[in-house]
């Protein structure tokens, strides 16, 4: 695996705005002139209890789409935490929205930011900001891409669909970012 | 008094069909109507696997050959792209009604504006006799040899009463070639069919009761009086559909 | 350069067909290229074009019979069953000489198999599939943007040799999303005018499009003959394949597609750290790269056919290698897919090399 290639996966229910977060990383993949490649669970696994996206960026030509043993996760549901767990690699991070999950990780190797993703959706006035306000935070702790890149990748999402909800994703955005200084990481993320 | 001419849409060809074979009425009936409404060229046919593969030796205008049951599909590809053109198939009861009756369905269900003309003479033809999703019950065939509907064949397949519940058909209409008071309804039949072609008006169909003496093993005149006396029993000549 | 934009694979394949004229579409409903018939539906009513959703995979590829008969650039897509489904219009099409792009977004089989991506149909694409002595060129794309350039690519092939052409994905490539540069279309053959096609006989005699040859006698075997010809002529010139660090490669891994890239950043890694290991990854499997097998018989020393199947394309490495080296074999069917590191454990096994000299 080269050095500047980072796995990463999104899961959560179907409505969690998975597929969002994922397009989002990987347009600011395209701002940053960095290689990406994402994927989305797709056909009848996508009707189950867990939606998930995969991403991968590279500085460098990408080889395999597929992420068996992702660097981070993001998780926003009790039952991804229970399938992905397992499967990040040893010092991986995992960003876990508390408002919709049981339990803390068991994997103690694991860096985690652990952000009431959901709560503060509700305080923004809309649930299903959630999963930006996980991204916020992701984005905040593991320096894999601009703060601005992914507020202009989400401007440029919003902008054709609802541009009225730009301004609230990027509020939505700096919350999770505020809320995870208050997790400290136990290795440095590249 | 009417009198004989030659289209002028008809090749000179010797004919490859039968003694008593409703084909060549058929074809001179489709080439007369392309001559009077003067379409010829304007017009792109297909034509089906069967007897009448080789429809493009008798029709001079372009003809394209389709796989068994396939034509309907064809002929939507190719109106589709020259909606300006006059696109008709020329097809079989085995192609038409058995092994492409998903296509003859599904292009009269989307009313594509193309005129069908259905020859069915209850019987396959060049593979020499074989039951037809036409045959009658009762009736004979190399695969039913002692009659249909001995052995779980069903019934016949009554193809213009079936497709005419279909909201998007414009024009269904039963006619013979068996005598010659049939042969002028028919192509009166024919030519309305086209018309509604060319009104774009959607999907049009002529079934044509025709004889198989070969494959009947009758004789010519026979196999007239087995199309008058029986087959306009189970599927009574008329008009099954006529959309404003 | 223009700027990249981020779509998925079966966006990136229809929109390319659009740009390249293409202004048919027939197709049917199925996992993994639902997108294709979805984006052909929006798109090409904008460009004058027509869609139709097709009754079954036999029809739409009939509709496109019909339809490069009447002259237009023509399309049609599916997955493997649906492809099976085909076969019959293939021979048809191919017969008659008449071009069409048909792309087929692999997924696991035999049967109704599952949904996840495979390379089971291989043989079926390069050897034939349908009845009949023909031959399909096939294209096997290892990125969106090289998917992008080579459907473009197919069209001018189909046009320029009169005869389908095979877009041979896997229904990862048509799912991924990549940054893709949707650079305008530049013919890269001269397309002679159409003088076959029907268009209604105004001023001119008319014309038949046919398959069936009874007269004379051995017709048919001419018109084999002429077909051979045309396949023979094509696998001179159309011939492609990537070369990844083959000088001074004692072993040459080659994979297609999806494995393709996957043996590619495998190989990356394994240079880095100082193996004699390079890549052959062919684009065109039919015609195959022969040339580039035959190149590295005479400097390396091992073949590893990596394939998510059970070895078809191994055949024709033997073939074209003329059984000339040692050739391992890693694959499955039905779903499985190769990581790096698999194919660099069986890299380092071939070349004897213990684990522990790995990073």
């Amino acid at each position: 695996m080269d050095a500047q290639s980072r796995k990463m996966i999104i899961a959560g229910f179907g409505g969690q705005g998975i597929v969002l977060v994922g397009n989002v990383i990987a347009r600011a993949c395209v701002i940053q002139k960095k290689n990406v490649v994402g994927m989305v669970a797709y056909g009848a696994e996508m009707r189950g209890g867990t939606a998930y996206a995969t991403v991968v960026v590279s500085d460098e030509e990408i080889g395999s789409p597929f992420v068996d043993c992702p660097d981070a996760a993001i998780i926003l549901n009790q039952p991804s935490l229970e399938k992905f767990e397992a499967d990040l690699r040893p010092n991986g991070l995992i960003v876990l929205n508390t408002s919709m999950t049981q339990r803390p990780p068991r994997r103690a190797d694991l860096n985690r930011i652990e952000v009431d993703a959901t709560q503060i959706a509700h305080e923004l006035g809309n649930l299903r900001v959630a999963n930006i306000v996980a991204l916020g935070a992701f984005i905040a702790k593991s320096n894999l891409l601009r703060m601005s890149s992914i507020e202009q990748g989400l401007s440029e999402l919003f902008s054709s669909k609802n541009p009225k909800l730009i301004d609230l994703n990027i509020q939505a955005l700096h919350a999770g970012a505020e809320r995870s200084r208050f997790c400290p990481l136990k290795t440095e993320q590249a | 008094m009417t009198t004989l001419k030659r289209s002028t849409i008809l090749k000179d060809q010797v004919t490859h069909y039968c003694p008593g074979c409703g084909h060549g009425i058929a074809h001179r009936l489709v080439a007369e109507v392309i001559e009077e409404l003067d379409i010829r060229e304007k017009v792109i046919g297909t034509a089906p696997v069967g007897c009448a593969v080789l429809l493009y030796n008798y029709i001079d205008c372009d003809i394209i050959e389709c796989a068994h049951g396939r034509p309907p599909a064809v002929a939507t590809g190719i109106k589709r792209v020259r909606p300006d053109n006059i696109v008709f198939t020329y097809q079989g009861d085995g192609d038409l009604a058995a092994i492409g009756t998903a296509e003859t369905i599904h292009a009269a269900n989307r009313g594509e504006n193309i005129t069908v003309i259905f020859i069915n003479n209850a019987i396959y033809g060049m593979t020499g006799g074989q039951m037809a999703p036409t045959t009658m019950l009762g009736m004979a065939s190399t695969t039913t040899p002692e009659g249909r509907g001995k052995h779980g064949e069903g019934p016949p397949l009554k193809v213009c009463e079936l497709l005419s519940s279909l909201q998007a058909v414009s024009y269904l209409e039963r006619v013979a070639v068996s005598t010659p008071k049939d042969v002028l309804s028919a192509k009166r039949a024919i030519k309305k069919a086209f018309q509604k072609q060319i009104d774009g008006k959607g999907f049009s169909l002529v079934e044509v009761l025709s004889m198989c003496p070969t494959d009947w093993k009758v004789s010519p005149e026979k196999a007239v009086a087995f199309v008058n006396d029986e087959m306009k029993k189970v599927f009574p000549l008329g008009v099954y559909k006529d959309a404003k | 350069m223009a700027e990249k934009v981020l779509l998925k694979g079966n966006e990136v394949m229809a929109e390319a067909a659009v740009q390249a004229g293409c202004r048919f579409f027939a197709g049917y409903p199925i996992t993994p290229q639902n997108e294709v018939p979805e984006y052909f539906s929006r798109r090409l009513p904008q460009v004058g074009g027509v869609f139709v959703q097709a009754e079954s995979e036999v029809a739409a590829i009939n509709m496109v019979f019909g339809a490069a008969a009447a002259g237009a650039r023509a399309m049609t897509s599916s997955s493997s069953p649906g492809v099976s489904l085909k076969q019959e219009g293939i021979s048809y099409i191919a017969a008659a000489e008449l071009p069409c792009v048909i792309a087929n977004m692999q997924r696991g089989g035999p049967g109704l198999g599952n949904i996840r991506a495979a390379q089971g149909d291989y043989f079926q694409s390069v050897k034939g599939g349908g009845h009949g002595d023909y031959k399909l060129i096939v294209l096997a794309p290892a990125s969106l943007q090289e998917l992008y350039t080579l459907t473009m690519n197919a069209f001018d092939w189909a046009d320029y040799y009169r005869m389908p052409v095979m877009i041979l994905g896997d229904g990862i490539l048509a799912q991924i999303a990549e940054p893709v540069e949707l650079a305008p279309y530049k013919p890269i053959l001269e397309i002679a005018s159409k003088d076959y096609i029907l268009n209604g006989c105004k001023g001119r005699p008319s014309r038949v499009v046919k398959t069936l040859v009874l007269d004379p006698a051995d017709g048919l075997i001419a018109h084999n003959e002429h077909l051979q010809r045309k396949y023979r002529r094509i696998a001179e010139e159309v011939n492609l394949c990537e070369e990844y660090q083959t000088s001074g490669a004692e072993l040459i891994v080659t994979a297609y597609g999806i494995p393709g890239r996957i043996a590619k950043a495998a190989v990356r890694q394994a240079r880095k750290d100082g193996l004699p290991v390079g890549m052959i990854r062919p684009i065109t499997l039919w015609p195959f790269p022969d040339a580039a097998f035959a190149k590295v018989i005479k400097t390396a020393r091992q073949l590893l056919v990596v394939e998510m199947s059970h070895g078809q394309m191994l055949e024709d490495v033997k073939l074209a290698s003329q059984c000339a080296l040692p050739t391992e074999f890693l694959g499955k069917g039905g779903g499985w897919y190769p990581t790096e590191e698999i194919i660099r454990e069986k890299i380092d096994s071939m070349l004897n090399v213990s684990g522990r000299a790995r990073k």
